[in-house]
């Protein structure tokens, strides 16, 4: 355990750093530059944050264990009614009481 | 800066925090069994600030692929962010040129999620409630990478406490957010698909971008007439916001 810098790490590091960075910006950046957005456009972007959001879902839920698909199924129908907070709880007891008594 | 806003901000940013928690903790303890210094852990979790991606780097760098490749990667977990930020863009037009730099610096997906939440509910987006949310995320996330990679290794398996539920359950939460939107369903439905298909066949991270894509195809191609509710919705929204 060190706190020391390895010359090719870092290198890896901050260009990762300016590549995520452009992703960052580049939609912004892009965006600015067309006058008029057209209405399919403006569909596409409208979808983008349910569709980006529900790749990091899908795969867990299909990857992962029985105890991961019940989870994600109570926290659907929690997340229905409750905020946030309880609905992580509610999946997170959910997964942790099958793995508990369930293996 | 307004201090109301500020701490409004804040208050947003706890569930996140703790939901993301144990990541960095994950990310600090794998990053150092795959021979990242201390140093290195701080410095990427401080430059880099994508949880998903850091650990797809990682990963890679301790299968020892070459760096051009790691680099890559790692833009193609995070190309979404590309997408996130021109959905923002009217959001934040009346932002300085370095508010806007700092705040595209932080735009992960959870702050993306709850600021086009705030904005569509017609609250205006002020830099001070967007600091508030982002900057306890990202201290966060670089302290507890930090005292991952020291502790990291006697937490074990984060499966052992139920921790790997809670990102997607969090991801799910962000998406259900997102259901009275028009095209909702067959966006998430084509999105789900595409993505554990991806995932399945060509693999991590690349069912990222396929699922999103497809999801944001599947929108373009569906008929003009909902894209134009859609098109006055957003209006709406934008207007409520100024």
């Amino acid at each position: 355990m060190n706190a020391h810098f390895n010359p090719e790490m870092v290198a890896i590091i901050l260009a990762s750093a300016v590549a995520t960075y452009v992703t960052r910006i580049g939609g912004y950046v892009l965006i600015r530059k067309m006058k008029n957005i057209p209405p399919r456009m403006e569909a596409a972007l409208n979808a983008v944050p349910a569709a980006v959001l529900t790749t990091l879902v899908a795969p867990a839920f299909f990857a992962g264990g029985i105890e991961v698909k019940i989870a994600l199924a109570v926290s659907l129908l929690a997340g229905m009614r409750l905020s946030t907070i309880p609905m992580l709880l509610a999946g997170w007891a959910v997964a942790v009481a099958i793995r508990h008594f369930g293996g | 800066m307004s201090r109301s806003e500020f701490s409004e901000g804040i208050t947003r940013s706890i569930p996140i925090v703790v939901s993301a928690s144990p990541f960095a903790v994950l990310f600090g303890a794998i990053a150092i069994a795959n021979g990242q210094t201390i140093g290195e852990v701080a410095l990427t979790s401080g430059t880099i600030f994508a949880g998903a991606s850091q650990l797809v780097g990682i990963e890679l760098f301790g299968h020892h692929v070459p760096a051009w490749l790691i680099v890559l990667s790692i833009f193609a977990v995070n190309f979404r962010h590309v997408l996130y930020s021109a959905a923002l863009a009217p959001f934040v037009e009346h932002f300085s040129a370095s508010q806007k730099a700092a705040t595209f610096f932080l735009l992960t997906d959870p702050q993306f999620a709850e600021t086009l939440k705030r904005a569509e509910t017609g609250t205006k987006v002020t830099f001070a409630w967007y600091m508030g949310l982002g900057l306890p995320i990202f201290v966060a996330w670089v302290l507890l990478s930090v005292v991952g990679a020291y502790f990291g290794r006697l937490m074990g398996d984060p499966a052992r406490f139920g921790f790997d539920v809670l990102l997607p359950i969090y991801f799910l939460a962000l998406v259900l957010g997102f259901r009275r939107r028009s095209n909702f369903l067959p966006v998430v439905v084509v999105s789900a698909l595409a993505s554990a298909i991806a995932h399945k066949t060509v693999g991590s991270p690349w069912h990222v971008s396929i699922g999103a894509l497809a999801g944001v195809l599947a929108a373009a191609l569906m008929p003009p007439a909902k894209a134009e509710e859609a098109k006055s919705a957003s209006g709406a929204a934008a207007e409520d916001s100024q």
